[in-house]
């Protein structure tokens, strides 16, 4: 099916899903899920646990690869490529759209190599350009004005706050095109969520973002789309506007108005 | 084990103590004093062990400090007939085959340990991992004799030979292969030790790799790297410390192993030749070989100069490999 | 220095970069696999070796007989076997108590005061200490006090490596026991003893008899200790007193001569402690496994 809305049809499309299933073995977790995401927006993903958001999220980045019995099955297309089936290296796909995930995690090296480690897997930078590509990245993270001083200190040694915008300065470091967010404040307090939500709405200027989480607030605040996800099923997919004021089926207002979690 | 809570072992505290409440109040704090004490007792016990060791080592080494001191640390020469003795050959022995043996078992038990974490199907897991701890179970006789009668004359004619036949001639490396051809000496010494040590070094390895958060894998993997650089990049990083711990592990155990050792080193104490494939002796070999018919006085002595040097080396061995744990915990700052 | 290079433009510069880390990880992966072949190959080899060699010098002869004279026929290792059974089975009697009372010190008592973290840190001492200078020191205490190589020597020697192994892994099984077990029997106004006797190690007795299994195992293989202190003994003998005939010392000896018949009798004699070793160990993981 073709996207919905007309907001979402005038802007790029940047991925778009068709007929996508999904199996962890035997079970099958996403049922023909067919949605197209828009460039340089961000995009909420909402449903009640189990609904298969995460599980789309990581089709998006192949990370499902790493487990033998997972499986996926349709079109997956950024700018026309289909992602399960190119003959590309998957390393190569995972650059162009980076994770950041539910809990922080700061590789147990210096903060400056944490943003180095991807840089160094695809570009051989000269000590000056390194530096700088590292201090934009965590300028862009909104993290440089804490951790200059101390770039030579462990990431883990970090709050849980800096830690998660230390993962996102480290996914923007490569440049990706996109960047997806797995319920990335679940495990942090109320101001760094504020923190987070608030780069979001600076990342979007230059990245699509998809961004899964169980807070119906969180994607109300933060989002310009959202999709509602049921039982492994795209129910309605819209501007977050008007899914929030006036969802067109019956179980996004069910879950929406809190008739059930 | 958490689950196994077995409710008749409450019912049978209960039964013990609820009725008796009173008399159970006044008769416990002798009961718990009783027990402390014992408990205490063994773990100073294990103080008194360790402090009777190092005092009876001393004081049977005590003829040999006295008559070489520090100089019995880098004298080679060995004669209990003229009542000459000097360490020194033993300690480079042990140190030598201690070291060859490292260099070999660690890239190896580093290779099982990622084979048994990345690259091995599921079903592969268990029994592959067993098989290394069987390995570590089989006792060092058995790779003593096994070194001796089976492998020595596969070294000698595989190895020895096509070596010293293509460095005939070369300077240094050329006499660092001479001597007659029969498989033992530091080498073999060396090579059975590493094949001893790599079951241990190894489970420890892949013990500290599994319990890698998949997380911090994932978050590698999803910037685009490749297994070989998540392994490398994050996940020894993230487990250095067990993965030193191990290595000191290792060590620990090649220095003082004798059986593996004693079959193959040679049983020479000369240092004239650096062959590695001449006959030399370790500590352990040493003491295996000639405590047994060394007359109590200055050979005896000398000999257990040799062993309290032994236990010393590995002390330190050990302290330093404590130390420098403590540190990492420390650097790291907080872990989630 | 800020604009997103468009996909296009990204992609062609990496790929010779990213073609040499291809090989870089095929190559690693690759020797990952060939370690794990040569690891394997080790161990095939000589377990096959001590099973070809050694089973063929196995008959009843070698349970009945005792160890012959050099370069005579037949004979067995009876009195090897018996000696080394009732050493090893006294010094595990002897060490295990006193290892899993440290043990519960260090588990149940050690939370304040300086004791516990200097036990905990010698008993590692003792734990790596090499088995042949634990030799000497009984050698020193008790042979050349009473003039004799002696199976009870051989006894104390063995209790000393077994003690260490002990307290480590009772220790460990006791902390794994969580503190809400404790609480509950605490709460019942059970008295700290009982608590720890007939809740906590009740408990974890699974894990502690394995780890006393692995203990048993570890020293039923052990040369070294025994060398000055049971020294060995052609004859069947039941003498602790004096010294005793052992599985280790009889193959070392055996090993190294030149007599045929000795040396036959030496791999069947390394055949039976492997597979001694490995019964107990497999017997151990079972053991753990199946309590779970």
């Amino acid at each position: 099916m073709a996207s919905e809305g007309a907001a979402a049809a005038a802007a790029r499309t940047k991925l778009s899903v068709r007929n996508l299933n999904f199996y962890y073995g035997k079970f099958h977790a996403l049922k023909n899920v067919n949605l197209d995401i828009p460039e340089r927006k961000v995009t909420a993903f909402i449903g009640p646990s189990g609904c298969g958001k995460s599980t789309l999220l990581r089709v998006f980045n192949r990370m499902y690869a790493l487990y033998p019995e997972q499986r996926a099955e349709g079109e997956v297309k950024i700018e026309g490529e289909n992602l399960l089936t190119t003959k590309d290296d998957v390393a190569l796909i995972r650059a162009r759209i980076g994770m950041i995930f539910q809990k922080p995690t700061p590789f147990p090296i210096s903060i400056y190599d944490n943003i180095a480690f991807g840089v160094k897997l695809f570009e051989r930078l000269p000590r000056g350009a390194m530096d700088e590509r590292v201090e934009w990245a965590l300028r862009k993270a909104a993290l440089w004005n804490e951790v200059k001083s101390k770039l030579g200190q462990s990431g883990t040694s970090l709050s849980g706050g800096q830690q998660q915008r230390l993962c996102i300065a480290r996914g923007i470091a490569i440049r990706p095109e996109v960047i997806l967010f797995d319920e990335p404040c679940s495990a942090l307090d109320p101001i760094s969520t504020a923190k987070i939500e608030e780069l979001i709405e600076e990342l979007k200027a230059d990245y699509t973002v998809a961004i899964v989480t169980h807070n119906m607030q969180q994607a109300a605040r933060v989002s310009d789309f959202t999709a509602y996800m049921y039982l492994g099923e795209m129910i309605e997919f819209g501007e977050t506007d008007q899914i929030f004021v006036k969802p067109r089926k019956k179980e996004t207002e069910d879950y929406i108005t809190g008739r059930f979690g | 084990m958490a689950a196994s809570i077995q409710t008749d072992d409450v019912n049978q505290v209960t039964a013990h103590t609820a009725p008796q409440a009173p008399f159970a109040r006044r008769a416990s704090p002798l009961g718990d004093l009783v027990f402390a004490g014992m408990a205490g007792g063994a773990a100073l016990l294990t103080l008194l062990m360790l402090a009777g060791i190092i005092v009876s080592l001393i004081v049977g080494a005590w003829p040999a400090i006295q008559n070489s001191g520090l100089s019995f640390l880098t004298t080679a020469e060995w004669d209990p007939v003229k009542e000459k003795f000097g360490g020194l050959a033993m300690i480079y022995g042990t140190l030598a085959t201690s070291i060859i043996a490292l260099l070999i078992a660690v890239p190896v038990s580093f290779g099982i340990a990622m084979f048994l974490t990345e690259l091995s199907p599921a079903w592969l897991k268990r029994p592959l991992g067993t098989a290394i701890e069987l390995l570590a179970a089989v006792p060092s006789i058995v790779y003593g004799m096994w070194g001796l009668l089976v492998f020595s004359p596969i070294l000698a004619t595989y190895v020895q030979v096509p070596l010293q036949k293509l460095l005939k001639g070369v300077p240094v490396l050329g006499s660092l292969v001479s001597g007659a051809p029969v498989g033992i000496g530091l080498l073999a010494a060396g090579i059975i030790l590493a094949i001893m040590i790599i079951p241990f070094i190894a489970a420890v390895m892949r013990d500290v790799f599994e319990v890698t958060p998949p997380m911090l894998k994932e978050s590698a993997y999803g910037l685009g790297a490749t297994t070989w650089e998540v392994v490398w990049g994050v996940v020894l990083p993230y487990t250095k410390a067990g993965v030193i711990g191990g290595i000191m592990l290792g060590l620990g155990r090649a220095l003082g192993e004798t059986m593996a050792v004693t079959f193959v080193i040679g049983n020479f104490n000369q240092l004239t030749s650096l062959s590695l494939f001449e006959p030399g002796n370790s500590i352990t070999s040493a003491l295996a070989n000639e405590f047994g018919e060394a007359s109590p006085g200055l050979h005896q002595a000398s000999l257990i100069y040799l062993g309290l040097i032994l236990f010393f080396i590995t002390f330190i061995v050990l302290a330093f490999s404590k130390l420098l744990l403590m540190r990492l915990a420390r650097n790291e700052g907080s872990r989630t | 220095m800020s604009a997103v290079a468009s996909p296009a433009q990204a992609v062609d510069p990496r790929l010779p970069l990213h073609r040499r880390r291809k090989i870089v990880n095929t190559i690693a992966l690759t020797l990952s696999l060939a370690a794990m072949a040569f690891g394997l190959l080790w161990l095939i080899w000589i377990l096959v070796e001590t099973i070809v060699l050694g089973i063929g010098g196995i008959s009843l002869a070698t349970f009945v007989e005792s160890t012959p004279a050099p370069n005579a026929d037949g004979g067995g290792l009876a009195n090897a076997i018996f000696g080394s059974a009732l050493m090893v089975g006294l010094a595990t009697l002897l060490g295990t108590p006193l290892g899993i009372l440290a043990g519960i010190y260090l588990a149940e008592y050690g939370q304040r005061g300086w004791l516990a973290p200097t036990t905990r840190f010698i008993n590692d001492i003792l734990l790596s200490a090499p088995s042949i200078v634990i030799g000497l020191f009984v050698y020193t205490l008790v042979v050349a006090r009473t003039q004799t190589f002696s199976g009870w020597a051989g006894v104390l020697a063995l209790a000393l490596i077994v003690i260490p192994v002990v307290v480590r892994t009772s220790e460990n099984m006791l902390r794994l026991i969580p503190n809400a077990l404790r609480e509950a029997a605490f709460a019942l106004g059970t008295p700290k003893w009982r608590v720890i006797t007939m809740v906590t190690l009740r408990a974890a007795r699974a894990g502690v008899v394995t780890g006393v299994l692995l203990a048993l195992a570890r020293i039923s293989g052990e040369t070294a200790p025994l060398l000055f202190t049971a020294l060995s003994n052609q004859f069947f003998s039941a003498d602790l007193k004096s010294p005793m005939a052992n599985l280790p010392m009889t193959i070392f000896k055996f090993a190294m001569s030149p007599f045929a018949n000795w040396q036959h009798l030496a791999w069947a004699g390394v055949f039976l402690i492997t597979i001694g070793v490995l019964a107990l160990n497999i017997l151990a993981r079972v053991l753990f496994r199946s309590k779970d």
